[in-house]
């Protein structure tokens, strides 16, 4: 991926032609990996946080089960909202560092390059 | 116990402290003493680091120069108030399971924070929560309607602290008076004005700093000290516990503190959940580190500090609970605020309780001063010289309004904090969280994410989601009807939670999509190119200022 397929519509020196990058295809990848990674997993992270908080609220008796001594469901089930809020926050940054970070970086350093006229 | 002398203040004063002295083993002096420690380390600091507070960028954003992991515990420091410390200490303590409950939702939040909008905003915008907002759309209205949101934020959330520096006094150095107390909230005002004043936004962060430092420092000693008593066995811990507890074994699962109205919890956990990404002192942090992708790293260590933080209270309330006992606890001066602070006397005797207690004061000085430079950067910066001045103003002149309305912030926060003195105002956080969530959130997300928002459905979900949140909690039980209302037993409640939340968030998304979609106006197609453009890839984001 280098510049914007078709190059983009004659424009002064120095300034960019933002709806033509808006619109070229390195663009428009980032834009889906970061959108199609971000909203599927923070409806995840959604619904699995408030099915802890009404399970809390309207399951006490199974929240209150015991499952070993007197570890009760309930608490495993809310020390499970820290591991999934760590994993969670690991893989974003491993998904940003290898699959945003690049794209996002080319495209930057190619407008930088064109904004100085080049 | 107290004196009620009727001589000049400064005789009522000293008699107070010298009563507070005798007091069984709680040392007053001792803990003042640690507290002034970190008063002069920290002004120290404040002022070998103001000496480069120049322009705005560096008042504001202290020059975007610290590194990712500065600014995570900056952030953990400025989100790790005195509220979620003692508060959530002492609601584990007393009654168990729903207190921990309680502390998942702040840190669940900062996912929201850390996937939808910390790099995007900071690739985005200059100073304030408003920059980001307005990129697109009408300048005036949206910066104004974004100003006043940041400002209520700032303004409950800086009430509810000043209110609880009152009230850690009465536990903590023994002045149960309301004169001794309304002294301590005036000193804790001021020294937030000197920091702020002096030390602008590179200042405030060094104090969050430190009092992150010292609060996760000062937990983690507590809770090995715990864990080693009870054999590094949770499951001992939790039975010593349910022995100590008149609740028995029921604080080992829900009901016990929002039991009685599921409702109001729910309504309270959909705030905390979406408030965080809107408030607007957490979001005003991301502009302090050079690029989007250390925003992202002080958000990862944000999120790590904070859990390993929410981790940390839930050995301590429910050893509080096992080794102090909630009966003990809920006879305390503090009541339920005092659990943490007992477990560090039953520990490590007056010298823990004396370091726990001063890094309970830094706390609130911290989150204040984060919360004044917010404020006053959003006066300044949005108001008086985008909105007032339509953004012709002298290089230094942003600067010097800001300072001022640091100063006057300072005294309305000092005279509001000895006004609301007795008054129950632990609404107030979460009142924050719902303005935040209901007023902010919606319109950042839709301003990043959905091209055809426009400034009406910015301007109706702002002042709407706003509105909503007040006048739900105004109609509810937190004032009218009940034992612990404004209004004590007088009249009856319209609303019936305590939390606005799970209307005026639907509310505010949904206003601001009404507000779109019947606009006539469209807005500038190539300013939502170049702000997609931006957000994404950070081409022309502020840079980090060179000294």
């Amino acid at each position: 991926m280098s510049a914007p397929s078709a190059s983009p519509p004659p424009s002064p020196p120095g300034e960019i032609d933002y709806v033509a990058v808006e619109d070229s295809p390195p663009f428009r990848e980032l834009k889906k990996r970061h959108r199609s990674f971000v909203w599927p997993l923070t409806i995840v992270f959604l619904v699995w946080y408030f099915a802890y908080v009404l399970l809390s609220s309207f399951a006490t008796e199974f929240m209150s089960t015991r499952v070993t001594g007197d570890i009760t469901i309930g608490l495993l089930m809310g020390l499970g909202q820290f591991v999934t809020t760590f994993g969670i926050t690991m893989w974003y940054v491993w998904y940003a560092n290898h699959r945003l970070d690049p794209v996002s970086a080319e495209i930057r350093a190619d407008l930088e390059n064109r904004e100085a006229g080049a | 116990m107290m004196t009620q002398t009727q001589g000049p203040w400064w005789e009522q004063v000293g008699a107070a402290i010298e009563a507070a002295g005798t007091t069984v083993d709680n040392n007053p002096i001792l803990n003042i003493s640690i507290f002034g420690a970190f008063v002069a380390v920290t002004l120290f600091i404040v002022i070998r680091a103001s000496r480069n507070n120049k322009t705005a960028a560096d008042y504001y954003a202290a020059g975007r120069s610290f590194t990712g992991p500065q600014n995570g515990f900056a952030i953990a420091g400025d989100y790790l108030s005195a509220a979620s410390f003692l508060g959530i200490c002492g609601a584990i303590a007393i009654n168990g399971y729903d207190g921990f409950l309680y502390s998942i939702g702040f840190l669940v939040a900062w996912l929201v924070a850390l996937l939808l909008v910390a790099e995007l905003m900071r690739n985005t915008g200059k100073f304030t929560m408003a920059d980001v907002l307005s990129f697109r759309l009408k300048q005036a209205p949206v910066r104004m309607a974004a100003a006043i949101t940041t400002l209520a934020v700032c303004f409950f959330y800086l009430l509810a602290q000043m209110a609880g520096a009152g009230g850690l006094v009465s536990l903590l150095l023994g002045i149960t008076e309301q004169l001794g107390q309304s002294i301590v909230v005036a000193v804790v005002g001021l020294l937030m004005i000197v920091y702020v004043l002096v030390g602008g936004m590179k200042g405030t962060t060094w104090v969050q700093i430190v009092k992150a430092f010292l609060l996760i420092g000062g937990a983690i000693v507590m809770t090995i000290w715990v864990l080693a008593i009870n054999g590094f066995n949770l499951n001992t811990l939790l039975e010593a516990a349910v022995a100590a507890s008149p609740q028995g074994e029921a604080i080992l699962g829900p009901g016990l503190q929002y039991g009685k109205n599921p409702w109001d919890f729910i309504s309270l956990a959909i705030a905390l959940v979406l408030g965080t990404a809107g408030l607007p002192h957490v979001l005003m942090r991301f502009y302090t580190v050079p690029t989007a992708k250390e925003a992202r790293r002080s958000v990862v260590w944000a999120i790590w500090l904070i859990g390993l933080f929410y981790l940390l209270t839930l050995v301590l309330g429910y050893g509080a609970g096992a080794l102090v006992g909630p009966e003990r606890i809920a006879a305390a001066p503090g009541g339920v605020n005092s659990a943490a602070p007992l477990l560090a006397l039953e520990l490590g005797g007056p010298i823990l309780l004396g370091f726990i207690s001063a890094v309970a004061f830094a706390t609130i000085l911290a989150v204040v001063a984060g919360l004044t430079i917010t404020a006053a950067a959003s006066f300044a910066h949005d108001i008086y010289a985008n909105v007032v001045k339509k953004g012709n103003v002298p290089a230094d002149g942003e600067v010097k309004v800001a300072r001022r309305t640091v100063i006057v912030i300072g005294v309305l926060a000092i005279l509001g904090g000895i006004g609301v003195q007795g008054q129950n105002v632990a609404f107030l956080v979460a009142l924050a969280f719902a303005v935040a969530a209901s007023a902010n959130l919606p319109t950042i997300l839709y301003s990043l994410f959905w091209r055809r928002f426009t400034t009406r459905g910015a301007v109706w979900s702002m002042y709407g989601g706003l509105a909503a949140a007040i006048i739900l909690i105004v109609l509810s039980p937190v004032f009218w009807g009940t034992e612990t209302s404004v209004f004590k037993n007088v009249g009856t409640a319209i609303w019936p939670l305590n939390n606005p939340g799970i209307v005026s968030i639907p509310l505010g998304f949904f206003l601001g999509w009404l507000g779109s979609v019947t606009s006539r106006r469209s807005e500038d197609p190539v300013k939502a190119a170049e702000m997609e453009v931006r957000s994404l890839t950070g081409h022309g984001a502020e840079k980090a200022t060179s000294h």
